[in-house]
């Protein structure tokens, strides 16, 4: 009649899961927030390679023949505009550049951009171009294009390796960190602590909880990314799954580590954006951390979250093998060993 | 600073204890040294036999505790939250066997937010239970409930202790302790100052029966005399409102009283006899009342001697 007891260390993973499921706000964000940061940002850095260049002309004597020359070859839109309304969309950033015609056939032209832009310098290049070839300048070297797009080059393909690291450093703080905090300051920490309940039982059972609700979180975000962007994984599924599970493990027992004395929520919080938000700029999650000056790449090498991202992206866009990433996974086994022993021994249990 | 100091205390098998004093008298300090959640700077606690730092996980396996201010997770439902303290001793009672003696068993898949504050407390005591502990140790199990909670929490404290087994509390309230507590120990600024069977507490103070009464007007100046003319009354206390008066025979020093009184002008709005109860115990130990506000707080003190 009676149910068998389960073994304590499954008791606490399915309790946790069975209070994450309970809590819409938490669903959403583990869930539903990955999936709306892909789609958001697919969408504004999508590659606009087929859509017209807008260029505006400073309203004179020459603007129309510009507009006339510029007509002659497909892919350019002009506007005429006021020359101070120019001037004052191109300080407000509402234009990259302008052109201004100085005299009535357009023999001479002044082009407007900051320079500092590289936006803006391509810009003037490819207007220059086209308006001396439309006033009759002959090309000396015959030219022809060969396109070669790599697949997985598109700005999506290389933002989704990084927000599944990013999602699975707050799920490890948040989801591990934040929970045992409130155990913690709901006093439930020390009232577990006065049953003979194994503290392996207890933080092992809350880190496989981590591992559990990780799953649909990752399994969503690169069903979605396909979906909706054709995102695709080029490499070895199996290799993904691991770096993804070495990835979860380590940022769980930072996440242990983050809560290991932590007394109030604030206290936790404020320690979890401490560590997170270093690595939400520097370890690459939306722009290469080769951009920063090279004196910091050994540091950003450091962080735990740089060899995650840099081993999905080279599995997921480029299809390395497994074996390829080992001082990556070694990196960050290394982090999740130390840091979870570590927590242990300075874990408060009891206040 | 220390929260207790010198406490010596032994609980006989079967019995039920009370520890009782004023809030920050150490109680919760005290309990919790024996309930191995605190470690005791100097000295040693044991348990059935076995003594923490040695015996920890053997003590834990025996024992059932529910604390103070325990917050059971609200999105489980009773017996989920039983299920989960269940898992944590190799032996027990059933689940289902918990819920029964709590009499919870139509809250069985409610959430734990949706029950009263009386329900939440006798879940807490389950948690307690679950583990078929010989000992359990209920810090102020009924602090905030109101009378029928209280009493259905009693009514569960009693079984348990009528089963031979062995029940530690602490509390505040003095009828609680009468009523459930085969012995008691007074606790007041980390300190026992008093400790017996409930009667032989109340006995110690020399007569069994109080009479109370308050006035309106002035005290007259001649009313201090006329009371003490009258035979049978083994101490008097007055303050500005009450006077009390400790007896042991109403119906022999009521009469005279109350002529006298009259006699000498005093305006009676009130009177009344009871019992002496251990609340007049702490009063005479310590010239406070049980539930008056202290301004010292040595168990919070205790929390950061602990770390």
């Amino acid at each position: 009649m009676n149910k068998p007891v389960p073994s304590a260390i499954w008791a606490v993973t399915i309790t946790r899961l069975r209070e994450f499921i309970r809590q819409p706000e938490a669903v959403f964000w583990v869930y539903i927030f990955p999936i709306l940061m892909i789609v958001v940002l697919g969408i504004a850095f999508r590659n606009q390679g087929e859509e017209k260049k807008s260029i505006e002309i400073a309203a004179g004597p020459g603007a129309a023949k510009v507009a006339e020359w510029l007509a002659v070859e497909p892919g350019v839109e002009t506007t005429v505009r006021d020359e101070a309304e120019c001037r004052e969309r191109l300080t407000s950033g509402k234009n990259t550049l302008y052109v201004l015609a100085k005299d009535a056939d357009a023999k001479t032209v002044e082009y407007f951009f900051d320079p500092t832009q590289p936006d803006a310098r391509n810009l003037r290049a490819d207007i220059d171009r086209r308006l001396q070839a439309a006033a009759g300048r002959t090309d000396v070297v015959s030219a022809s294009d060969r396109h070669v797009t790599e697949p997985g080059g598109r700005y999506v393909d290389f933002l989704v390796p990084g927000l599944i690291g990013m999602g699975l450093m707050g799920g490890g703080l948040w989801g591990v960190g934040f929970a045992i905090v409130d155990l913690r300051i709901r006093k439930l920490l020390k009232r577990f602590v006065a049953t003979p309940m194994r503290r392996t039982d207890f933080l092992g059972g809350i880190m496989i909880s981590r591992m559990v609700f990780m799953v649909p979180e990752i399994i969503l975000m690169i069903a979605c990314s396909w979906l909706f962007f054709g995102v695709q994984v080029r490499g070895n599924w199996l290799a993904l799954i691991a770096i993804i599970l070495v990835g979860a493990v380590q940022f769980s027992g930072i996440g242990l580590l983050v809560a290991a004395r932590c007394k109030t929520i604030e206290s936790a919080s404020g320690l979890m954006n401490l560590v997170m938000l270093p690595m939400w700029t520097l370890c690459g999650i939306f722009f290469s951390w080769e951009r920063f000056p090279e004196v910091v790449h050994p540091l950003i090498r450091l962080l735990p979250l740089t060899p995650l991202i840099d081993s999905l992206r080279d599995v997921m866009i480029h299809g390395a093998s497994f074996w390829s990433q080992w001082p990556e996974l070694i990196a960050m086994m290394l982090w999740g060993v130390v840091t979870f022993a570590i927590a242990l021994r300075i874990f408060r249990w009891h206040a | 600073m220390e929260a207790v100091r010198g406490i010596d205390l032994s609980i006989a098998v079967g019995e039920c204890f009370g520890v009782l004093g004023p809030n920050g008298a150490g109680k919760t300090t005290a309990i919790e040294i024996l309930e191995g959640l605190m470690p005791a700077t100097s000295g040693s606690a044991e348990i059935l036999g076995m003594r923490w730092g040695r015996d920890d996980r053997q003590i834990r396996q025996q024992i059932g505790v529910s604390l103070q201010e325990t917050e059971l997770s609200e999105r489980l439902t009773v017996r989920e939250t039983l299920e989960l303290f269940r898992s944590f001793y190799p032996a027990g009672i059933s689940v289902e066997e918990a819920i029964a003696r709590v009499s919870l068993q139509e809250k069985t898949n409610t959430w734990v937010k949706k029950l009263s504050g009386g329900q939440k407390q006798r879940l807490a005591v389950a948690t307690a239970l679950v583990g078929d502990p010989k000992l359990i140790f209920l810090d102020e199990p009924t602090t905030g409930l109101d009378p029928t909670s209280r009493r259905q929490l009693w009514e569960i404290i009693q079984t348990f202790a009528d089963q031979g087994r062995t029940v530690l509390l602490t509390t505040h309230y003095m009828e609680e302790a009468e009523k459930l507590c085969d012995r008691v120990a007074i606790f007041d600024n980390g300190r026992i100052i008093a400790e017996g069977t409930p009667r032989e507490l109340i006995r110690s103070l020399g007569a069994e029966h109080r009479i109370e009464f308050s006035w309106s007007g002035d005290w007259p100046g001649t009313a201090d005399q006329a009371i003490s003319s009258v035979k049978g009354i083994e101490s008097i206390t007055h303050d500005d409102h009450t006077v009390t008066l400790t007896i042991d025979h109403p119906h022999e020093v009521l009469p005279p009283l109350v002529q006298k009184l009259l006699e000498s002008g005093v305006i009676l709005t009130n009177l009344a006899t009871r019992q002496a109860s251990l609340e007049d115990v702490f009063v005479s130990l310590t010239g406070r009342h049980l539930n008056e506000p202290d301004e010292v707080q040595p168990e919070k003190v205790a929390g950061e001697v602990a770390e």
